[in-house]
């Protein structure tokens, strides 16, 4: 069974076979998002402040740090912004960026163990992220593409990523600190993206056994009503062992459906988050729920 | 332990620190009660129902005011909509726990009983989560349930009313295919001249009123909260009119 362990400073989150799916808030990034990318450049990260609040409320357990704004200072800003998210929320973070130096100086604030994001099979990639997660004792986030690009087979796709596994353990990172992204094609484009992606997924559990995560929004690319179709994808990539992915959690559908597959693979005992999440709210005036009265006792256990 | 091993660490619930059960007075520690109930906790149950009676309660008088009263309220949010079928087994678990204490101390005591019921699931039909439900329910109640399971025919519900004796026979299906069979063991009981001992429940996902009345059951039992609350009525007036009875015999 593995277990990747993330935390910050006070609280731990862990991505793992028998754990509940772990979302990872996509939102703070500027990558397509021109007025976010235009006040982080300038300093202003109030933006930045209301989405990862909005996220953490939404459901997301842990939230992606993204600062890859052409011509800035990318390092700084990132690390800034990592120093904001985690005054503001005690959720782990997944610090992520395409330059190194970024990565680093990410890592330097960071406060508790991070999940990098992200090293691909590319040598050069390899020889500079590796050593940098080991001496931060981080977990990362595996890209399974490497020179030659983005395989369309799985089989390759599969290969690359046993290859950061085995190269990362060579860095001493064991294989619980690697997360593989087996990336997810859109099914628009190829009729066969689905099912490669769920056969890559079930692979890397049961060959490789690490956990997995994805961008699962990846899948509806170019369709109507996307939201619906991510939602179908999350449910059967977590049923076939895919553990953790970084998305929206603004987004009903796809939360309701990593909830609804939680339940149904048993990793929500007694319904609990399920009914929590959808519970009708209390009406105005109303204290707490029906006849409870006092406040929640603590469990012993 | 992680704090995801719940997805949802979405609005934690509010935490006012830990409750010593010990430290409070009879009636603090009553409503306590009835929120550890209502939460399921059945060790912080089992502890409360000790201190109760180290205090000198009468375990009838624990039953009643701890645990009937704690489910009463579970019952009422659980009609409601506002608690579900997990937490409300969650409750009834907790309320085991606490009645598995004082079950042979209420049987020492000869404590009085809100009134017995036979229970079960008709033949051909193996769905038990609401039957299930409602015996504990019931039993929450201050009722004395047998619970004869599942897949009953006609001789089973007979020899167990043989045997127990109840006030109240209930009977549950969760399919339309197997529901008639109400209908046959009222028919069972009417010819044996029995119809009229026993108040006759009926309830599962398919029923409704006017089947009830069709099969010749004494009410339809929408959910497991409704279920109590009829047979308490019945009870009164069954009651009622075994004390008028005694009366008029004086």
């Amino acid at each position: 069974m593995t277990r990747t362990v993330l935390s910050s400073a006070s609280k731990e989150v862990v991505i793992g076979f028998d754990e509940p799916f772990v979302v990872i808030g996509e939102r703070i990034n500027p990558t397509g998002r021109k007025l976010l990318a235009a006040e982080m450049k300038e300093g202003d990260y109030s933006r930045v402040e209301a989405d990862a609040l909005a996220q953490v409320k939404a459901g997301a357990h842990m939230l992606d740090v993204n600062a890859g704004i052409p011509m800035a200072d990318e390092p700084r800003i990132l690390a800034e912004c990592i120093q904001l998210v985690q005054s503001l929320s005690d959720v782990p973070l997944s610090i992520d960026s395409s330059i190194v130096e970024a990565l680093e100086a990410g890592l330097a604030v960071y406060q508790g163990k991070a999940l990098v994001n992200s090293v691909t099979g590319e040598e050069e990639v390899l020889e500079r992220v590796l050593p940098l997660v080991a001496r931060h004792g981080a977990a990362v986030v595996a890209i399974s593409n490497d020179e030659t690009g983005i395989s369309q087979d799985p089989d390759e796709r599969f290969k690359v990523a046993r290859k950061i596994v085995e190269r990362a353990a060579d860095h001493g990172i064991g294989r619980e600190d690697v997360v593989v992204d087996p990336l997810i094609m859109p099914v628009g484009a190829m009729d066969s993206a689905g099912t490669s992606a769920l056969n890559l997924i079930r692979r890397l559990r049961e060959e490789l056994k690490v956990n997995t995560t994805c961008g699962a929004s990846n899948v509806s690319f170019g369709l109507p009503n996307r939201h619906h179709m991510n939602a179908a994808f999350l449910s059967m990539a977590i049923g076939a062992g895919m553990t953790s992915a970084i998305t929206n959690p603004l987004h009903g559908p796809e939360m309701a459906a990593v909830r609804g597959a939680d339940v149904v693979m048993g990793h929500d005992p007694n319904c609990k988050a399920w009914i929590r999440a959808y519970r009708e709210p209390a009406g105005d005036g109303e204290q707490g729920r029906g006849g409870r009265r006092g406040g929640r006792r603590r469990r012993s256990a | 332990m992680a704090d995801n091993e719940s997805p949802a660490n979405e609005s934690p619930p509010e935490d006012e620190g830990d409750v010593v059960l010990s430290e409070l007075d009879d009636g603090d520690l009553l409503i306590q009660m009835h929120d550890d109930l209502y939460d399921g906790l059945a060790d912080e149950i089992i502890e409360g129902v000790n201190i109760l009676l180290e205090r000198g309660w009468e375990a009838y008088k624990v039953l009643t005011d701890a645990l009937v009263e704690g489910m009463r309220i579970v019952g009422i949010d659980f009609r409601d909509g506002i608690l579900f079928v997990p937490e409300v087994l969650q409750s009834a678990n907790a309320m085991k726990a606490g009645m598995a204490i004082l079950r042979p101390l209420l049987a020492e005591s000869g404590a009085p009983r809100m009134g017995k019921i036979v229970i079960g699931t008709v033949k051909g039909d193996i769905h038990d989560i609401g039957k299930n439900l409602v015996g504990m329910m019931m039993e929450g109640a201050g009722f004395e349930v047998i619970d004869i399971g599942i897949n009953n025919d006609v001789d089973a519900y007979l020899a167990a009313l043989e045997e127990h004796q109840p006030d109240i026979l209930g009977m549950s299906a969760l399919l339309t295919t197997t529901m008639p069979y109400m209908k046959v063991v009222v028919e069972a009981l009417k010819d044996k001249g029995l119809r009229h001992d026993y108040i006759v429940l009926v309830g599962g996902a398919p029923l409704n009123e006017e089947f009830a009345e069709n099969v010749g059951a004494d009410a339809y039992c929408r959910d497991a909260a409704v279920a109590v609350e009829i047979a308490k009525g019945f009870m009164a007036k069954r009651q009622g009119s075994a004390a008028a009875a005694e009366l008029a015999a004086q």
